[in-house]
């Protein structure tokens, strides 16, 4: 266990050097996230039928989408993992006494949470201090806040589980834009990046609700904006500890295998 | 201690011809040959002992390596190491070995040097006392005192190198793959990496398997040598009898004040005869060198002698020629 505390902690504080890193990043997420308001107050002003979600929570759903970029979007990639797979280092990896999928979980894991941690307060910060209805409030009670703060880190859990599986996919692809690609559009679509999950037609949703992918990003954030209840905020929490077990086992499984057909040519 | 039988490792290999009709065929209908890496091998090690692996490029080699070290999984065949099967028991096992590959870093290449070997304490759960008294032995030995606070990213490969053998040997492993640890250094570095294989094996008794094609790195340091081509072992025997064996050739070279006596020893070749040097091959099966020198020097004014054997490379080539790898 220690050694893998001991990668995550390397790694969590090595991801805090890149201090310039986080800055552009935060800018840039700053730009996007007035864009997004832009179309949806365009697309809200069109119609007077009432939406499922008020323009104002989807608002702080989309400031939260920006702040936390780094726990739910699945093109961040560590390109030292998929290195080790199509070139042959994960011959080293192999010569040590530990769990692969566990010690490539804590690696991965910790860069995000450091570029989370990094990027989130300057752009919440900007986002509490702007009008209204352009900005991020408190949610309404503690209760909520607490759900989130749990949802969140669970999302995270589920997120990265998602991202062993795309680097599973290499050991059969040896192709790490391909898998990628795939896991990548997936996950932006099916986690209502590109089309928020309330406004999705009904039979989208039903897919988008059996998918783990909403669960990483649309379900914390909506806890916060107060479109989600607490009560199926709880049930909810049960889904993702199920999806968790799920992704784990698929996870595990799947690299047992990759690594048994295995081949390291060359050196 | 290892003990390695019928081991046979096969690849499947894509193959096609060049050109845009052949890539069209392999398209629909892709073929894959049949690469037999390693077949049949066996051969057993002792504690304690410096294997020479060597071989031409393509050997099987470095996948007999990787089949010992628990990362690749063998078609059939047997390897009991330290009583565990690599591939079967790997977590287990690979506590007790180190492994360098020359042409891989196991170091983090952004992070420093220390930030590595601290998380490599981690993994290997050394006891702190254990991790001091081997990092020092360590830092003295490889000479990487003042490396181990930079990041690997700046070092040289030489400066590379001598971290990496150094992480690989914190833990107190029982045995050490290196797989061709001198690749692309300079003449001090490789001195000093062979100065430390051969201390770590005599005072620490660590089984050192070593691929290389540098034979000064097999005249340095092995004891016995096993030769592998086309994945079959083809010689397997220590060193010094494998040079008796194709080295009866030796080459004196005398200087001497002006003569003209002309030399017919039975056995003795001549090379090359000037006024005041000559150059013989000896065949030390039909005379024995110090015979030969005798007889010289009854002839000749002496004035300075060598005797040269047949260069270790040289030996090796016609090792490869004899078996036609």
């Amino acid at each position: 266990m220690i050694a893998y505390y001991s990668l995550f902690k390397i790694r969590l504080l090595h991801g805090f050097q890149y201090r310039t890193a986080a800055l552009a990043g935060a800018l840039t997420q700053f730009f996007w996230g007035f864009i997004y308001i832009m179309v949806y107050q365009a697309f809200y002003n069109s119609t007077s039928t009432p939406q499922p979600i008020t323009l104002h929570e989807l608002i702080e759903v989309l400031w939260l989408q920006q702040s936390f970029l780094a726990f739910f979007v699945l093109w961040l990639r560590d390109n030292e993992i998929i290195d080790h797979i199509t070139k042959g280092n994960i011959a080293y990896e192999l010569c040590r006494p530990i769990n692969l999928y566990s010690f490539w979980y804590a690696k991965l894991i910790a860069q995000r949470l450091s570029k989370g941690l990094l990027r989130f307060s300057p752009i919440l910060i900007i986002a509490f201090l702007l009008p209204y209805p352009y900005n991020l409030t408190l949610p309404d009670n503690l209760i909520s806040f607490i759900l989130f703060i749990i949802t969140l880190i669970l999302g995270l859990i589920i997120l990265v589980a998602i991202s062993m599986l795309m680097y599973i996919s290499i050991f059969y692809t040896m192709n790490g834009t391909g898998s990628l690609l795939i896991f990548s559009l997936m996950g932006e679509f099916f986690s209502g990046m590109n089309i928020p999950v309330p406004l999705m037609p009904h039979l989208l949703k039903t897919i988008v609700y059996i998918l783990p992918f909403r669960y990483c990003s649309d379900l914390p954030f909506r806890i916060y904006a107060g479109n989600i209840g607490n009560k199926e905020a709880l049930i909810s929490i049960i889904i993702q500890i199920t999806w968790i077990i799920i992704l784990f086992s698929i996870g595990k499984l799947g690299m047992k295998k990759a690594l048994k057909n295995i081949i390291v040519q060359g050196g | 201690m290892i003990e390695v039988s019928g081991l046979s490792k096969s690849f499947k290999v894509a193959k096609r011809n060049p050109g845009i009709i052949s890539a069209l065929k392999s398209f629909v209908h892709p073929q894959f040959t049949t690469i037999q890496a390693i077949d049949d091998l066996t051969f057993n090690i002792k504690q304690g002992e410096i294997i020479g692996y060597i071989g031409p490029n393509g050997a099987g080699k470095s996948t007999t390596i990787k089949i010992m070290s628990g990362i690749l999984v063998p078609d059939k065949g047997n390897c009991k190491i330290l009583g565990y099967t690599p591939w079967k028991d790997r977590v287990n096992y690979v506590k007790n070995i180190g492994v360098v590959f020359g042409q891989r870093s196991q170091l983090f290449w952004d992070v420093p040097v220390m930030d590595s070997y601290n998380l490599l304490k981690d993994i290997y759960k050394i006891p702190e006392k254990m991790f001091e008294e081997n990092l020092d032995l360590l830092v003295s030995t490889l000479d990487i005192s003042q490396l181990l606070d930079t990041p690997v990213r700046q070092l040289s490969l030489g400066q590379k190198m001598r971290c990496e053998i150094g992480a690989s040997l914190l833990h107190n492993p029982k045995i050490l793959f290196l797989d061709e640890p001198t690749i692309g250094l300079d003449a001090v570095s490789k001195i000093a990496v062979r100065q430390f294989i051969k201390t770590i094996n005599k005072e620490k008794q660590v089984t050192v398997i070593l691929t290389t094609h540098d034979m000064q790195d097999i005249e340095a340091l092995a004891s016995r040598i096993i030769l592998i081509g086309k994945g079959k072992i083809l010689l397997d025997g220590n060193l010094a009898k494998l040079k008796n064996q194709f080295n009866s050739q030796k080459v004196i070279t005398i200087d001497y004040s002006e003569s003209n006596e002309v030399i017919n020893i039975p056995g003795v070749k001549l090379i090359s005869q000037s006024k005041e040097r000559l150059m013989l091959s000896v065949d030390t099966s039909i005379i024995k060198i110090s015979d030969c020198i005798n007889l010289l020097s009854k002839k000749y004014d002496l004035l300075d002698l060598s005797v040269d054997s047949r260069p270790i490379e040289e030996i090796i080539v016609s090792l490869y020629r004899e078996y036609q790898i």
